[in-house]
């Protein structure tokens, strides 16, 4: 699935990285070693977590992207970190319930 | 792959931000060796959790890596508080981490687990007083 298009869905809007990829498969979660063993390449991570040990797992287990549900951001330290390694970070207004229900049905059309 | 390439770390455990970063590296490492993607995630899963217990249960320690063509090896060794009861520490779900460890997404009591699962061999020599040192290997 395009990650361009999901931004779109999810009003989203790219924190860090390039939105031009795909992703398949959603892993949400906050608690980082939950995340460590579930986060699949090349996955969506849904997450309110946003510190810098989240850029830790994600280069660890890369996601496709990471996204931050309900508005929540980066400070800008993290943000540098996750360009620096290549993550694509993108926030939305939307629950994570509401962006895996927005995924779900992008995934059935 | 004949050699047995091997790395050494300093982990911080003062420093919660750069906790993780030695695990980083070595896969960066172990993918330039040309391991399997399989091998690199296992790797990576149980060193970052052995690495994030060092740093916020046991104010950091020295982590080792040796890779050759039938196994890697991970030595975690830390001067903390040692673990009391190893088998309580080892169920799921266990954690000694207090609430502002917590709130930085550590605490979920699965480290242990997690490295059990996603090696081929887990040894933890601990002394209490003394310190831990977890020995981890995962087999190519
Ligand atoms: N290196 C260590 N030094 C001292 N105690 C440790 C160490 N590693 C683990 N422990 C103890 O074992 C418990 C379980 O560890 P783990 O499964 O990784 O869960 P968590 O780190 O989420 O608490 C910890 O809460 C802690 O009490
Ligand atoms: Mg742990």
């Amino acid at each position: 699935m395009k990650v361009e298009a999901l931004q779109g869905l999810l009003s989203a809007r790219v924190l860090c990285g390039k939105a031009d990829g795909e992703f398949e498969g959603v892993y949400i979660g906050d608690l980082l070693s939950r995340a460590m063993s579930r986060v699949e390449a090349g996955c969506a991570w849904v997450t309110i977590m946003a510190n810098i040990n989240v850029v830790a797992v994600a280069n660890l287990t890369e996601p496709a992207l990471i996204i931050l549900a309900e508005d929540v951001t980066m400070q800008a330290d993290v943000l540098a970190a996750a360009e620096e390694n290549g993550i694509t970070v993108m926030t939305s207004p939307m629950s994570a319930y509401e962006i895996c229900c927005a995924i779900s049905k992008m995934a059935g059309e | 792959m004949s050699d047995v390439v091997k790395f050494r770390f300093d982990v911080d455990g003062s420093d919660f931000s750069s906790a993780g970063a030695a695990s980083v590296t070595v896969k960066k490492k172990l993918r330039q060796l040309g391991y399997s993607p399989d091998v690199i995630r296992r790797v990576s899963i149980a060193m970052y959790e052995g690495e994030i217990n060092m740093v916020i249960h046991a104010n950091g320690g020295i982590a080792e890596v040796e890779a050759s063509d039938d196994k890697i090896v991970i030595v975690l060794a830390d001067k903390g508080p040692g673990i009391p009861d190893v088998e309580l520490a080892m169920q799921a779900g266990y954690s000694t981490a207090k609430d502002h460890i917590r709130n930085l997404g550590f605490g979920a009591g699965m480290g242990l687990p997690n490295m059990i699962k996603y090696t081929d061999d887990l040894r933890i020599d601990t002394v209490v007083g003394e310190g831990t040192t977890i020995t981890m290997t995962v087999l190519i």
